[in-house]
């Protein structure tokens, strides 16, 4: 018996409730069709020609993110025809602009010119600032493409990077969208959009500002979305590369929301930070303190040692020692004074251990309930 | 807090975050949120441009949020409950209101009845500045929705009247059945990421962990049992906004501060600086040598979040886990092990091999984290309360019955703002906060980029006014009130309304809380950061 909301998908049968897409079906069956414009909790734009499957029936060839499943549907997402058509999309994106990873060939001649033009450009002699962190280089690898031989583009816009954050670098965007999408759709801020007219091809602030002089926040969605290196935190650019970090996650340090992050660290030091994708609370999305706040971590003005004041001037201390001053000054100050003249301000911003034991010192230590916090403030 | 608790029995945000997605209507009032809660906020504003949400703005400034609704309401400042009380005049008038639920699971609904009488559209417009008409049309949107979100900040309790507004809110929820439901309740966003942790692990005067009173026998008697003491205080303690003045006077002599900065967040700063100078003895333990930790007699070194584990309460009562990232900077250690180690130096031996030993123990005192461990949280948070190891957690709080049992209606009338504009002082101030900067700035103002977007203090000011006291843009300013002055720069901005100038309060150098007025919500203590009346004039 034929079920209702059957489709098949490259020999396999699987159920779809209505409204779901082609790609929904598939991801959620564990079958890999690549995306580029793709994301998650924005509306699927069909944009990018990666994400094309083969429907039986049809000529031509329609995305998955923007096809809904039909019943009885017979889908193949890696035929001849859709394997030719995605190396023809993905060379085009590799041969326009300043894609200088390894994808792009090294037909020598070519390669050469191509290379000392992206330096001047980039001001690095280094590859692609994101080399093996992109989705576009993923995939030339997956479907064995390089650009050699096909003329370069010329690069229009000038990299902008008159901000403290993020680095525009036009030279290597795609035009997926994925950015506008995060913009107006996840974090609804509404500060770039596709260029008009003679700007088609290029994603573009309003009047086509700069980011700095635009209603952007700095909450770095874009960044996190953009699959190639074309969005890129300004001190991560040509300083760290993914391969020498490691990510740590953990919970924002500033506001109640409680942004689920990872940390990505290199050489005891904090050196990017991108949000947790799929959990709540916050599906990824963070905001500008949140993305680019962590340099007060390892900042030269952090206290090192604990501090003794004599004669009105602090000095260093060993920790035995500052722990014993204050143990007895704190013992005296109790015997002469009673509990009640000591009190103990613990924090909205130390965990919940910490609040835990400042609570059952004040308490079973001191003898006294004079304990707050200044979150009232 | 204590408007909340009186009410429900419970002091957090009602419902969740991801479920403001899901209202009707989404009434936001005393947070501006895109600047505090961007993360949240994006979900508020999704649900307006995306699922047709209806939001309703009650803020005095045009902050961003009042671009995504038609329905923007501009009190006078402090007249919060005139507003509030409005709205109920006009849904207990029309009959919006949810009987059923007023019926089954409320009391005090003659008393509320009788006190918003005398509200009266017209009446309120009188009081607050709103055009009735705008007063009826957000009673009828509040009214008729089928879920009705209810979100709230600083604004909103950083009054004298501050427990008012709270349980204002709390009577116009239940008024119109929007509590235990998805897309409802009474939600307040806290500001740092572990003030909720703070109030839940009895970092209070009067309560325990899980708000066991201190004053409750058998409550003391389980925690005597579990810490191996006798006579814990029964008494509850001083508050922090009382503690100030009791040092002012010499009654309290020692202060122990973990990771605050009063000298720079504290209310009617000049007298909170002399008062801390005036202890015996002031131990501080933090990241920085901050404005504070200058006057202290002994200073510890602390770990920031990023250098140890540990668990934070958010907004929404969700635990969540925070990982050692890093290696702290010299010899700063956890702000728990200083606290175990000076401890068992005075007598009482409090040994925890990690934090997450001292998790298990929470676990133990508490019933609302008791089912809360380490690894359950490894991946996703749990909401509190979660009474044990199979309990799911709780993300709507109040669903079959209220914490205290049936939900509690409070009849409450209006009270100007303790202090009043006049000729000598005739502007009002408000503080708040900015995007790029976080509380008193000890760690944002660390951070380059963020310091560059928001480098300085400003005097935000309307068009109308800066024209009236014949101020130019960007030029600087004194601006004064009855207990000090600072400088600032002045920024004429259309986000401020007329007779109003705001200051954010990151800046230790022109600290806006050198103006700012200490009067007290009698209740809870928080200070009346929001209203005060200043006077500007050119500086030299
Ligand atoms: S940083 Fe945020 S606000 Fe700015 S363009 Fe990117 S997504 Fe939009
Ligand atoms: S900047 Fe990145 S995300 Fe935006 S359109 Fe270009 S490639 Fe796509
Ligand atoms: S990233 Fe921003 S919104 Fe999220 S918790 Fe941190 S400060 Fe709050």
């Amino acid at each position: 018996m034929e079920a209702q909301n059957s489709i098949t998908i490259n020999g396999n049968e699987f159920l779809f409730e209505p409204g779901d897409t082609i790609l929904e079906v598939a991801r959620r069956n564990d079958i890999d069709i690549p995306t580029l414009c793709y994301l998650k909790g924005a509306a699927p734009r069909g944009r990018c020609g990666v994400c094309i499957v083969e429907v039986e029936g049809q000529d031509k060839l329609p995305a998955s993110c923007s096809t809904l499943a039909a019943n009885q549907m017979i889908v193949l997402t890696e035929s001849p025809k859709v394997i030719d058509s995605r190396r023809k999309t993905i060379q085009k994106m590799l041969s326009s602009g300043n894609h200088n990873c390894a994808a792009r060939g090294s037909d020598n001649r070519d390669w050469t010119a191509f290379q000392l033009n992206v330096q001047q450009d980039d001001k690095s002699d280094q590859l692609c600032p994101v080399w093996g962190d992109c989705r576009l280089q993923d995939l030339a690898y997956r479907y064995q493409i390089s650009a050699t031989g096909m003329p370069g583009t010329i690069v229009e816009y000038p990299m902008e990077d008159v901000n403290p954050f993020i680095v525009r670098d036009f030279s290597r965007c795609i035009m997926c969208g994925r950015c506008v999408a995060a913009c107006r759709e996840i974090q609804v801020n509404d500060a770039i959009d596709f260029g008009q007219n003679k700007l088609s091809n290029k994603i573009i602030a309003f009047d086509n500002k700069t980011l700095k002089d635009s209603d952007c926040v700095f909450c770095g969605e874009c960044v996190q979305a953009c699959p190639v290196g074309a969005l890129v935190e300004k001190d991560v650019r040509y300083r760290v590369r993914q391969w020498e970090t490691r990510k740590v996650r953990t919970t924002c340090t500033y506001c109640g929301v409680g942004c689920q992050l990872y940390l990505h660290v290199k050489d005891n030091k904090i050196v990017k930070v991108t949000g947790v994708e799929g959990v709540a609370p916050n599906y990824g999305s963070l905001c500008v303190k949140g993305r680019f706040g962590y340099n007060f971590v390892d900042s030269p003005e952090r206290l090192t040692t604990p501090l003794i004041k004599e004669n009105g001037e602090f000095r260093e201390a060993s920790w035995d020692e500052a722990l014993d001053l204050v143990a007895e000054r704190l013992k005296g100050i109790k015997e002469e004074y009673g509990s009640d003249s000591m009190g103990v301000l613990t924090s909205a911003r130390v965990s919940n251990e910490e609040n835990y034991i400042a609570n059952k010192f004040t308490r079973a230590t001191l003898k006294t309930n004079n304990i707050d916090h200044c979150a009232r403030l | 807090m204590a408007g909340l608790a009186a009410a429900f029995g419970s002091g957090a945000m009602t419902n969740t975050i991801e479920d403001i997605g899901v209202a009707d209507v989404i009434l936001v009032t005393g947070s501006n949120t895109t600047e505090n809660h961007p993360v949240l906020s994006s979900v508020v504003k999704r649900a307006v441009r995306f699922k047709g949400a209806k939001l309703i703005v009650v803020d005095p400034r045009r902050i961003k949020l009042t671009g995504f609704t038609n329905l923007w309401l501009r009190p006078n400042l402090g007249a919060d409950v005139a507003w509030i009380n409005g709205l109920m005049n006009v849904i207990i008038n029309e009959d919006l209101y949810d009987k059923k639920f007023v019926e089954n699971r409320t009391e005090g609904f003659e008393e509320l009845k009788k006190a918003v009488e005398k509200f009266t559209p017209e009446k309120v417009e009188e009081i607050t500045g709103i055009p009735a008409r705008d007063i009826i049309e957000a009673a009828r949107l509040y009214g008729k929705a089928k879920a009705g979100s209810i979100l709230y900040c600083m604004g909103i309790t950083q009054h004298t009247t501050g427990t008012d507004n709270v349980k204002s809110l709390a009577n116009l929820s239940m008024l119109c059945g929007n509590l235990g439901i998805p897309g409802g309740g009474v939600n307040p966003l806290r500001g740092q990421n572990n003030v909720q942790g703070a109030c839940d692990m009895g970092g209070l005067p009067n309560v325990f962990t899980g708000y066991q009173p201190v004053t409750d026998f058998d409550a003391r008697k389980r925690m005597e049992e579990a810490w191996g003491v006798t006579d814990l205080p029964d008494k509850p303690g001083l508050t922090v906004t009382k503690m100030i003045p009791k040092a002012h006077d010499g009654e309290l002599k020692a202060l122990y501060i973990i990771g605050e900065n009063p000298l720079v967040s504290d209310p009617d700063l000049n007298h909170a600086e002399k008062s801390i100078k005036n202890l015996d003895f002031l131990v501080v333990q933090d990241l920085f040598l901050t404005e504070t930790a200058q006057i202290a007699d002994v200073v510890f070194p602390s770990r920031c979040f990023a250098e140890k584990d540990g668990t934070f309460s958010n907004t929404e009562r969700r635990v969540q886990r925070i990982r050692k990232a890093v290696e702290p900077p010299g010899e700063a250690r956890d702000d728990w092990a200083i606290i175990c180690d000076l401890s068992s130096r005075m007598g009482f031996p409090m040994p925890y091999e990690n934090s997450q030993a001292i998790m298990e123990e929470i676990s133990r005192v508490t019933p609302s984290y008791a089912g809360i461990t380490y690894d359950r949280i490894e991946h996703v948070g749990l909401h509190w309360p979660c009474p044990s190891i199979d309990h799911p957690g709780t993300p709507i709080l109040h669903g079959e019955q209220f914490t205290r049992g049936k939900g509690l209606f409070h009849g409450i009338d209006y009270i100007p703002p303790d202090e009043r504009v006049d000729q000598d002082y005739p502007v009002y101030l408000t503080t708040g906060r900015v995007i790029y900067q976080y509380h008193t700035g000890t760690m944002t103002r660390k951070s380059e980029g963020l310091n560059e977007c928001a480098p300085e203090c400003f005097i935000e000011i309307s068009p109308q006014d800066a024209k009236k006291y014949n101020l130019d843009n960007n030029s600087l300013v004194n601006i004064e009130s009855r207990r000090g002055q600072i400088k600032a720069k002045l920024m004429i901005s259309g986000v401020a309304v007329e007779g109003t100038v705001f200051i954010p309060f990151h800046f230790a150098e022109a600290a806006a809380n050198r103006l700012t007025n200490a009067a007290l919500d009698p209740v809870c203590g928080i200070p009346e950061y929001k209203v005060c009346a200043v006077k500007l004039s050119k500086a030299a």
